[in-house]
């Protein structure tokens, strides 16, 4: 039998890097970065949140102070987005509500996801009794309307930032820890967590190391997407009075006010509807966007 | 089939004693009494106190609550005096009911349909209406539809009666504004859920086959795609529920939402708590049916006890 003599090799025949090597997180982006529509709507977040922490100061009128001589002003160019019927600037009143709706809606997405983490990891990696108890836990919990929980943690808790934030987030684990759990469920036996097993690894390093950091984007995404829900809820709540309490201000407030007013000064509906409008727009596209950007298993497609 | 149906039975039941008893104990939390008014001497206010039972310790109001719960009797309210909550309850859900259902019935139909034109035609004008359609409505407030509805059909337009709740004619746009949300809810879901089933192995095999399209996409796509419809019948319930209060107040329907509002305005204890448990008892109940339906329409479920 015929041997071929194997060439050294050379700087020439070594295996081409085809590409530099990236991590999940540099690939992720890169992909999210080529989806046009996603990084529009990335973009107008940015500008929304950068916005809700400056807009209020590029106006010339403070959001609580009243112009007694422009009640119901139409937008000019003292008042960019008018006035409302106490004479108010809508435009230092729309930024200041982007921050509490904003705030309010990340604050709650992102306490939903620890907690669920927290608890669905649990559950999923440790099986057995305690991920019975805990599934059996949240589905009684789930099977209580949220909103009606919501509004009485307001009523009991009071008005102000901190209660609605609790009051969405009393229910609002729910499903990401349900979420996480299955995540968990299919990873916890692959290879790889039995190799960091042999290799000595304790549960908890398991679990933060490989476990978690695995299900991250998914959770990413889920937090994308909770957004939106809990930016509705507070509208909600603030229609039916519970919300945040003038002169205080929110989107869903000023929705509530401009939609009693606008037969005579539509503008007041309009613009808080318009933001609100494009903020659950971009937070949808983007979390789609970042579901595909995150799914390691589109990568070379 | 039997062991999921008891087990989403079981389930059922201990949600609402959990619920019962999470709203009864919150209920006592909240700040203040419903007999605070400065206009009631203090003598009239402790027998007011006697007479509701709030002299006797909380457990044991909890368990005469839970006692007279089994019996069907939910108490009196205390702002409306003595009138029993159930009458409240008879007087206005019906309303409620009439508006709800309708919405569900709209919004699950027309979801459903939306969502399989804008599948079938993808990339099409008709599929970016649909698209355009689903994502106004998850975008925008309930209570915002409601009012552009009432004012641009109603007022503007003269189309349609803008509040009451007598003729069918007086019925549309509330439904509709109502409905609006879960319809784009559903045609979203519709729409990937369809999309994602056009890629699976039978349909090739389907195709193999030499099915035509039309026995294609009603034997096997559609079939396949509304399970995920079925799971999400249960949030959009509670979701157009609580829409209700908002709706009804919009277009003056005598229905429940008010009532709750009031309630809860009016610290009436009992009226908080009545209506709670019974919105709580309508949804879960809700929920179990659309377990079954899942039970039903999913063999795997049927099959195995849906572990």
């Amino acid at each position: 039998m015929d041997f071929d003599r194997v060439a050294p090799a050379t700087k020439n025949t070594v295996e081409v890097i085809s590409r530099p090597s990236l991590t999940y997180w540099q690939d992720a982006w890169i992909k999210l970065r080529k989806n046009k529509v996603a990084s529009f709507a990335l973009c107008l977040l940015v500008f929304y949140v950068f916005m809700a922490l400056f807009g209020p100061m590029m106006g010339k009128f403070d959001f609580k102070s009243i112009d007694g001589d422009a009640i119901d002003a139409i937008p000019s160019m003292s008042h960019y987005f008018g006035t409302d019927t106490l004479g108010r600037d809508l435009w230092a009143r729309v930024w200041v509500g982007a921050r509490v709706s904003l705030s309010i809606g990340i604050m709650s997405a992102i306490l939903n996801a620890i907690i669920g983490v927290f608890i669905g990891g649990v559950a999923g990696y440790f099986g057995g009794k305690t991920d019975m108890l805990i599934m059996r836990f949240i589905d009684v919990m789930n099977g209580i309307p949220n909103l009606i929980v919501a509004i009485l943690v307001m009523v009991v808790l009071g008005e102000g930032l901190t209660p609605l934030v609790i009051a969405l987030i009393v229910t609002g684990w729910l499903g990401s820890a349900r979420l996480v759990r299955g995540q968990i469920l299919q990873l916890k036996n692959q290879e790889y967590i039995l190799a960091a097993r042999k290799l000595g690894a304790g549960t908890w390093r398991i679990i933060f190391r490989h476990l978690i950091p695995n299900t991250s984007g998914i959770i990413l995404t889920n937090v994308t997407m909770t957004v939106p829900y809990a930016i509705f809820q507070e509208a909600f709540l603030s229609f039916i009075g519970l919300g945040v309490q003038p002169p205080n201000a929110s989107w869903g407030l000023l929705a509530k006010y401009g939609s009693q007013t606008f037969r005579f000064a539509p503008w007041q509906l309009f613009i808080p509807a318009f933001f609100i409008c494009t903020t659950m727009l971009s937070l949808y596209v983007l979390g789609d966007g970042l579901r595909d950007a995150l799914d390691p298993k589109l990568r070379n497609k | 089939m039997w062991k999921y149906v008891l087990r989403r039975f079981i389930i059922s039941v201990l949600t609402l004693l959990v619920l019962v008893t999470a709203v009864f104990f919150l209920v006592r939390a909240m700040p203040g009494d419903p007999f605070m008014s400065e206009k009631l001497t203090p003598e009239i206010r402790q027998n007011m106190l006697v007479y509701y039972g709030f002299d006797k310790p909380l457990y044991v109001q909890y368990f005469q609550y839970i006692k007279n719960l089994m019996h069907g009797d939910l108490g009196v309210s205390m702002f409306y005096n003595g009138i029993p909550i159930t009458k409240l309850i008879g007087d206005s859900f019906p309303y409620s009911a009439d508006l709800g259902i309708r919405s569900l019935i709209l919004a699950t139909l027309l979801g459903i349909i939306l969502g399989i034109v804008s599948a079938l035609n993808r990339g099409h004008w008709l599929d970016y209406v649909c698209v355009f359609i689903a994502i106004l409505g998850v975008s925008l407030p309930d209570f915002v539809t409601g009012y552009l509805l009432q004012y641009f059909f109603g007022i503007k337009m003269r189309l349609f009666p803008i509040a009451m709740w007598t003729s069918g004619m007086h019925k549309i746009l509330p439904v509709i504004a109502l409905s609006f949300y879960s319809t784009a809810q559903l045609t979203r879901i519709m729409r990937a859920s369809m999309l994602e089933v056009v890629g699976e192995d039978y349909i090739k095999v389907a195709k193999a086959k030499g099915l035509t399209t039309p026995q294609i996409v009603w034997r096997h796509q559609i079939r396949n795609a509304i399970l995920p419809i079925v799971t999400l019948l249960g949030p959009l319930t509670a979701a157009i529920l609580t829409g209700t209060f908002v709706i009804e107040s919009i277009y003056a329907i005598p229905g429940m939402g008010k009532y709750y509002v009031l309630g809860i305005q009016n610290l009436d204890y009992s009226q908080i708590l009545g209506l709670t448990v019974f919105y709580g008892a309508f949804l879960v109940a809700a929920n179990f049916a659309v377990d079954i339906i899942y039970g039903l329409v999913d063999p795997r479920i049927r099959l195995d006890g849906g572990k």
